[in-house]
């Protein structure tokens, strides 16, 4: 299984970082105009985003029953008729993604389909908790059976540039992980500028994260295509200067077939087709699966589909 | 496996073609197409083909327009223009409106036209030229609707002849025809003939909107038709394509009176300094000479990177070059499409050949079957490389690196062109500056190819003159206010050798010397000629090669800015005006007054002639700011030696040009004289250089200069166009004002400074923060 080692605090593989955001702005509208998907090509790209995809629910109001229901759609994301007819066999999500007390349930409920569980942890959303805790969160994720554990990271210390801290935090988050994969929740929309979610995207690879993950979700403004194409070039580069590949999950706000579309778009143009597989692209959504599987249904039988025929998660 | 299940493994992009059935059944029933004439479209003559690049399949056959085809298209555009100048701005304002509002509501059609004709991707037909068309419409509705308000006193020109080049097909004529309708003047338009089919769809919406007849006329055909229209009787020539064809332009113009317009080839630096964000740099590269199959007349060709940065910069440039898709032009995933004539195709190989047999080394760039050439550049190529010199006008671009910011400049400043530049730093201290060191008319910082109908472009030096945009633009089309014309007395021929009449007796004689670089020269040739007053030299062609190189170092005068110049302007006036009694014994009070108050009038001007920030692009600044041509040629009247001198020296150097002038021939000591005004009144050596002799052929010469940038000449109309002819080799613009009274108010004026500037146009997109994060707006 891939994994990020990480290396050592290495401030100088981000000290030159430039970035020019009315550029980025620019290359991010201008991405999912430049490719466009057809019919069956377009069916394999929305079905490529369905095994992509966290089937989340982080909500006060979760319940065992209903994190239940969650993995029975993790499990059959698509209606079997419509996978029948596409002939595509054997697909479910990428994983489903719970709060910690739910992580049982999950892996009750997922049995032996082989979806993992993730769990957010580290005092989610805002992380304010202390360190101890945030550690002692983490392991009693991987204790219930977690497969990735979602941390945040501590937006103040990124604001105030205290490097060296956040990846001493980081780096004790990943080893309370031990086996579990670390997603990175850099909570760009806190962060503010694209230098900023660059050179805290170094930091969390640095520090072990197999993932860099944008967003909790709950920030006033959540995965953008801009955000998401800086976290794209940090990847690369940190790629370039250690061979390590670590994978990105864009969260909150791809809803629509189309963002999913545009998404897959950066990923391939921006770093390749690896980063077409669930192993290295993650989509954290709850409704986005929704829209998903209309269009799905559209292909296949030619109508547009209404909501309530296809199964809720 | 399903094929759906195959993708999911290969997560390739397939086939997405833009459907072109109803393009097709277009030109099924519309061709072959005839002339658009007074509003109709006339029988079919003699025809030719126009292909889609991407297959080599005819597409329609165009007729070849002859002298006469043009010449009545002439007759009807001069038919209607009367009719069209007597509208009120608001009612020709609606016609343009129209024709906006029909070009977006025809969006698809045209974009699918267009990319067939062309080979330009769909997408970019459709995100870049079809939407700037519909804004330079609007933008000039609102140019016809405020007029009078903002440009009281111009008038239309006439009627107007437009050649437009392949490349970007129906965004050129709307760039021609937008302005030109605006301002009151009628168009007979000749497309490319590669691409002449989305200017006759645009004959069907001038149709459809209902414009009068004979307000806009297309005439297909190639070059010869081109050269008809250059000849026919129109009141100007606004043209757009390749620089050999602009210098012959202006070569057949010369002394014609007619206005022209040139916006020619380039060559433009792409300056990537080691503070730049290389991501965005080379997303740069992809929109510049990696967009429109690199056939860009402002593309950032030549890519300069600074040394320390050069290996990574160039890392990434092929990573993303290798992501670029070329394909059928149709196919929305496309990037670069198809080169739009094999005459193209191999003329782009050609250059590349020369180009590594002198040694550089092409990275991609390999043909294809069709017209098909991947992206590709050149490296390990130095500025004496035919490719790095020549317009390669295809995807190539040319990589060297420099080592500090002054290299880059000379570098980019390292070309017969001038059209435009990109800058990548993200120092805004740096970035301004090197914008401002560039000699090129467009300037975009951190972006590339950015255009708008608000923001002026066009050339410095051999990429041609006039502007197209915004307020500049719309002058181009626009005839000044007329001034009262005084016929200038006819020279009479030197004489090198003594005739033994007695001159001045009983004071110590004085010698008239040429002025040049600040110091007092004797002639090259050794030789005077009887003024009255005395004596004066008779400079020749090397003392015009002497005093244009002491011009050339001035460069300081520009620096030192408006207030500066100002006071020293300030300053002549004031010892000037000590001298008055003096100066008007050897020519009369009013010209006295006239010289001093022109002195006075643009110190006031010199720093008050501003640039503008245009609206052109949310999040982006955009200057328009005057700068000097450089070196200027003035040759002046042969009257009112004092006046006329000071009426046109005095404006060029208010702006920051240094100036190498030709004093009235018959009577120049009052004007050699002014070089102790100009000594004592802290003017720099070599802003102001005065010659002496035979004017037509110090003229000439002083035309033909190629460091001369701009020239300035009042006279005769046979001597003007020789002076238009010699001025073609470098393309330099020639402006010759009516001769007419010196000392009268009219010969001082916003006009005058107006002809002594080229504007520069300077792109700055800014935001600290992602939209929807905040950021402010200007």
């Amino acid at each position: 299984m891939r994994r990020n080692p990480g290396t050592d605090l290495n401030t100088d593989g981000f000290a030159d970082i430039r970035i020019n955001t009315p550029a980025v702005e620019r290359r991010a509208a201008n991405l999912p105009t430049r490719r466009s998907l057809k019919k069956d090509h377009q069916a394999a790209w929305l079905l490529n985003a369905v095994r992509c995809i966290d089937l989340t629910t982080l909500a006060g109001d979760d319940t065992e029953d209903r994190v239940a229901r969650l993995c029975a759609k993790a499990r059959q994301p698509i209606a079997p008729e419509l996978l029948e007819a596409v002939g595509v066999s054997g697909l479910t999500t990428g994983a489903v993604c719970v709060y910690p007390t739910m992580v049982a349930a999950a892996k009750r409920a997922l049995g032996n389909s082989g979806v993992p569980v993730a769990s957010v942890a580290t005092g989610f959303p805002a992380g304010l908790m202390p360190l101890d805790l945030r550690l002692a969160e983490i392991r009693y994720a991987v204790d219930q059976g977690a497969d990735e554990i979602d941390i945040v990271i501590s937006r103040g210390l990124a604001l105030r540039g205290e490097w060296s801290a956040l990846y001493d935090e980081i780096r004790q988050m990943k080893e309370a992980c031990g086996s579990a994969r670390m997603k990175a929740i850099l909570a760009t929309g806190e962060l503010k500028s694209l230098e900023n979610v660059s050179k805290a995207s170094h930091i969390a690879m640095q520090a072990g994260s197999d993932w860099i993950k944008t967003s909790t979700g709950k920030e006033g403004v959540n995965a953008t295509l801009p955000v998401s194409l800086v976290m794209c070039r940090a990847i690369r580069d940190y790629q370039t200067q250690t061979g390590h590949k670590v994978a990105f999950k864009p969260a909150g706000g791809l809803r629509t077939a189309k963002d999913a579309l545009n998404w897959q778009v950066l990923m391939k143009e921006e770093l390749g087709r690896e980063w077409l597989d669930p192993d290295l692209f993650r989509i954290g959504a709850s409704s986005l699966l929704g829209d998903l599987e209309r269009q799905i249904s559209h292909h296949v039988t030619g109508r547009y589909a209404s909501a309530h025929r296809l199964a809720i998660a | 496996m399903s094929r759906v299940s195959e993708i999911m493994e290969t997560m390739e992009y397939g086939p997405s073609v833009e459907d072109s059935s109803a393009v097709r059944e277009w030109l099924a029933k519309n061709g072959p197409f005839g002339h658009f004439i007074g509003g109709k479209f006339t029988e079919p003559g003699a025809t030719f083909a126009t292909r889609d690049p991407s297959t080599g399949e005819d597409l329609a056959q165009l007729s070849q327009g002859s002298a006469d085809d043009v010449a009545d298209a002439v007759k009807a555009a001069r038919k209607a223009q009367r009719g069209w100048a007597k509208l009120s701005g608001s009612e020709r304002a609606r016609y343009l409106y129209a024709i906006a509002r029909h070009v977006q509501k025809r969006e698809r059609f045209l974009s699918v036209l267009e990319t067939l004709d062309n080979g330009k991707p769909i997408r970019e037909s459709r995100d870049a030229d079809i939407p700037l068309v519909a804004r330079h419409f609007y933008h000039h509705a609102g140019w016809a609707e405020l007029l009078e308000t903002k440009l009281p006193g111009y008038t239309p020109l006439g009627v107007c002849g437009q050649i437009i080049p392949w490349n970007f097909p129906l965004l050129m004529l709307a760039w021609k025809i937008a302005p030109g309708l605006a301002a009151g003047n009628t168009v007979v338009l000749k497309p490319a003939e590669y691409t002449s089919l989305t200017a006759l769809a645009f004959a069907e919406i001038c149709q459809e909107v209902g414009l009068p007849a004979g307000v806009v006329n297309i005439v297909t055909g190639d070059g010869d038709t081109g050269a008809a229209l250059v000849s026919a009787d129109v009141d100007k020539i606004a043209f757009t394509g390749s620089t050999e064809v602009g210098r012959k332009i202006a070569e057949t113009l010369a002394g014609t009176g007619r206005k022209l317009t040139l916006e020619l080839g380039g060559k433009s630096p792409f300056i990537v300094m080691d503070d730049a964000d290389l991501d965005a740099a080379v997303d740069g590269v992809a929109d510049s000479i990696w967009f429109n199959q690199g056939q860009v007349c402002c593309a950032g060709s030549r890519i300069l990177v600074a040394e320390s940065v050069a290996d990574r910069f160039e890392r990434l440039l092929q990573t993303r070059m290798n992501r670029l898709r070329v394909g059928p032009p149709l196919d929305k995933s496309t990037d670069i499409g198809a080169i739009v004539d094999p005459v193209q195709k191999d003329r782009i190989m050609s250059i590349c050949r020369a180009a590594t047999d002198d040694g550089a080394e092409l990275i991609g760039g390999h043909p294809a079957s069709g017209c098909f050439i991947a992206p590709g550049y050149l490296r390990n190529i130095q500025p004496a490389n035919p490719g790095m010199q020549q317009e390669i006008f295809g995807p190539i671009a040319t990589l060297s690196t420099f080592r500090t910011a002054d290299e880059a400049i000379e570098l980019a400043n390292n070309t017969r062109y001038g059209l435009a530049g990109s800058v990548w730093s993200e120092s805004a201290t740096v970035a301004t500056d090197l914008a401002a060191r560039i000699k090129a008319g467009v300037i975009w910082i951190n972006s590339a190819n950015m255009f708008d109908a608000a923001a002026p472009f066009g050339g410095y030096r051999e990429s041609g003159f006039g502007r197209e945009g915004g307020r500049v633009g719309m002058l181009e089309y626009l005839a000044e206010p007329t001034v009262k014309a005084v016929k200038e007395p006819a020279v009479t021929k030197p004489a090198a050798a003594p005739d033994g009449e007695a001159a001045t007796t009983g004071v110590i004689d004085r010698t008239a010397k040429l002025y040049i670089g600040g110091a007092q020269k004797r002639p090259d040739g050794g030789a005077s000629y009887k003024v009255p007053g005395g004596l004066a030299p008779l400079g020749n062609r090397k003392d015009i090669r002497n005093a244009v190189e002491a011009a050339a170092k001035a460069t300081k005068w520009a620096a030192m800015g408006g207030h500066a110049r100002a006071q020293v302007l300030y300053f002549i006036a004031e010892n000037l005006s000590a001298r008055a009694t003096e100066f008007a014994t050897r020519t009369s009070k009013a010209e006295v007054e006239a010289a001093i108050a022109r002195a006075f009038h643009y110190a006031a001007w010199a720093d008050k002639f501003d640039g503008a920030n245009v609206q052109a692009k949310t999040g982006t600044l955009v200057n328009v700011i005057p700068e000097p041509y450089g070196v200027m040629g003035i040759a002046c009247p042969n009257t009112q030696p004092l006046a006329s001198f000071m009426s046109l020296v005095m404006p060029a150097i208010a702006m920051g040009n240094s100036v190498v002038a030709i004093a009235a021939q018959d009577d120049p000591l009052p004007v050699t004289d002014l070089y102790q005004v100009f000594d004592t009144s802290d003017l720099p050596g070599g802003v102001v250089n005065i010659i002496t002799g035979v004017k037509d052929e110090l003229a000439q010469t002083l035309a033909a200069h190629d460091e001369v940038a701009a020239m300035w000449y009042v006279g005769d109309q046979a001597d003007l166009t020789r002076v238009e002819q010699a001025a073609g080799g470098n393309l330099k613009p020639v402006w010759s004002p009516t001769n007419r009274d010196w000392t009268k108010s009219d010969a001082q004026g916003e006009i005058f400074l107006r002809h002594a500037m080229q504007a520069k146009t300077i792109w700055l997109p800014y935001g600290a923060l992602p939209a929807g994060s905040g950021g402010a707006a200007y």
